[in-house]
């Protein structure tokens, strides 16, 4: 019987094995592949528009405080990140949003209204109304945000990285 | 040309003889109870592969463990197909192995001269059950938490040392992250060694015992 056909029935096991097995391995093989490579194929949105409220709640003249905090979700881990700006009112629509990140390591600096300079507690910098070094190590002026005015809403404009 | 490479290739590794020496053995007519050791093994493997992935994003932590594995299901590709592979693949492990188990005592194959082959069997599945109470905790639901929780309750119930048992399973007095982290590693370690070691003794009895014949009634 088996001269009839060149397959016996030997080959005819180890060929549906073989295929069998190609199959599974396919079926498993590739997803897993996809599944290691999985979280390099997600971009994380990095930019954003923030509210920061009703422009007429910035006094004119002297730069104000405004704090904000993006939460971002890697993975499993969940983190808060607090942002600190500085608005600046020039007049009735122009405005400017600077850092308050100290250009040189990164400290928090603060507007001193009497000074009328932002003075950095780490190392003594100090940057004018403008932003622009006055004194100490900083290496550039501060950071200065985008800004749009929607409805006499302020939004500031955050791309991260940029400013951190 | 790939007839001369294959023996050359085998000239110098011997493949042919493992091959022949594993699958080629002479077996007497039995039947397809007979397949639920390779249906056992191939699983077992399938295990091994999925879990190895898993690791790859579960973290065994109270913190994160129950957010990792939700990060799996719902985040990376093909997520929920390697970990519903070995969702189901664990309940299938057992009740093969069990199976398995029932066909060796029915067929009473455990008897001389396959009595080790029966012993290591023994403990295989006991590490196979292992295998299910430590993974049930990992997800570290609700319903692992509390299975976990009644699970170690009842080696405390045993006279004299039920305290101290308890207490080793939990890695203390109350389920706590140090639970957890025990029980990964009972279910990523010491279990699959043990495993590995008891499954190499086994597959190396059956090969050198070969399988017994079903009984007839002359026996």
């Amino acid at each position: 019987m088996s001269s009839s056909y060149d397959l016996d029935r030997r080959d005819f096991v180890k060929i549906v094995l073989a295929f069998l097995g190609s199959v599974m391995g396919l079926i498993l093989g590739l997803p897993a592949i996809g599944y290691l490579i999985s979280p390099a194929t997600k971009v994380q949105k990095s930019e954003d528009w923030i509210p920061a409220g009703a422009l007429e709640n910035y006094a004119v003249g002297v730069p104000s405080l405004f704090s904000f905090t993006r939460s971002k979700k890697i993975g499993w881990e969940k983190t808060v990140s607090s942002y600190g700006v500085y608005v600046f009112r020039l007049g009735e629509q122009q405005v400017r949003v600077y850092s308050n990140m100290c250009t040189h390591l990164s400290c928090r600096v603060t507007w001193q209204e009497e000074a009328k300079e932002y003075i950095c507690p780490c190392h003594d910098g100090h940057f004018d109304i403008d932003g622009k070094v006055t004194l100490g190590p900083p290496p550039a002026p501060l950071n200065q945000y985008e800004t749009k005015i929607e409805n006499g809403n302020l939004f500031i404009h955050f791309v991260e990285g940029s400013h951190a | 040309m790939p007839e001369k490479v294959m023996t050359w290739v085998d000239e110098r590794l011997g493949l042919a003889a493992i091959y022949n020496l594993i699958l080629d053995r002479k077996i007497p007519k039995v039947n397809w109870w007979y397949t639920l050791g390779s249906a056992s093994l191939f699983l077992f493997l399938l295990q091994v592969f999925t879990g190895i992935f898993l690791t790859v994003y579960y973290v065994p932590s109270p913190d994160h463990a129950y957010a990792s594995v939700q990060y799996i299901m719902d985040e990376v590709a093909f997520g929920w197909l390697i970990r519903g592979i070995h969702h189901w693949g664990a309940s299938l492990m057992v009740i093969f192995v069990f199976a398995h188990m029932l066909r060796t005592f029915f067929m009473a194959a455990y008897k001389y001269p396959r009595e080790i082959t029966w012993l290591t069997g023994v403990i295989l599945l006991l590490t196979t059950i292992g295998m299910g109470f430590t993974g049930y905790l990992l997800p570290w639901n609700q319903k692992a938490y509390w299975a976990t929780t009644v699970g170690t309750e009842i080696p405390g119930t045993a006279p004299l040392i039920g305290g101290l048992l308890e207490r080793i399973l939990r890695g203390g007095s109350e389920l706590s992250a140090v639970t957890l982290a025990r029980f990964f590693a009972v279910h990523i370690w010491f279990l699959p060694a043990m495993i590995l070691l008891l499954l190499g003794i086994h597959l190396y009895l059956v090969m050198r015992a070969g399988i017994s014949a079903t009984p007839d009634e002359t026996d």
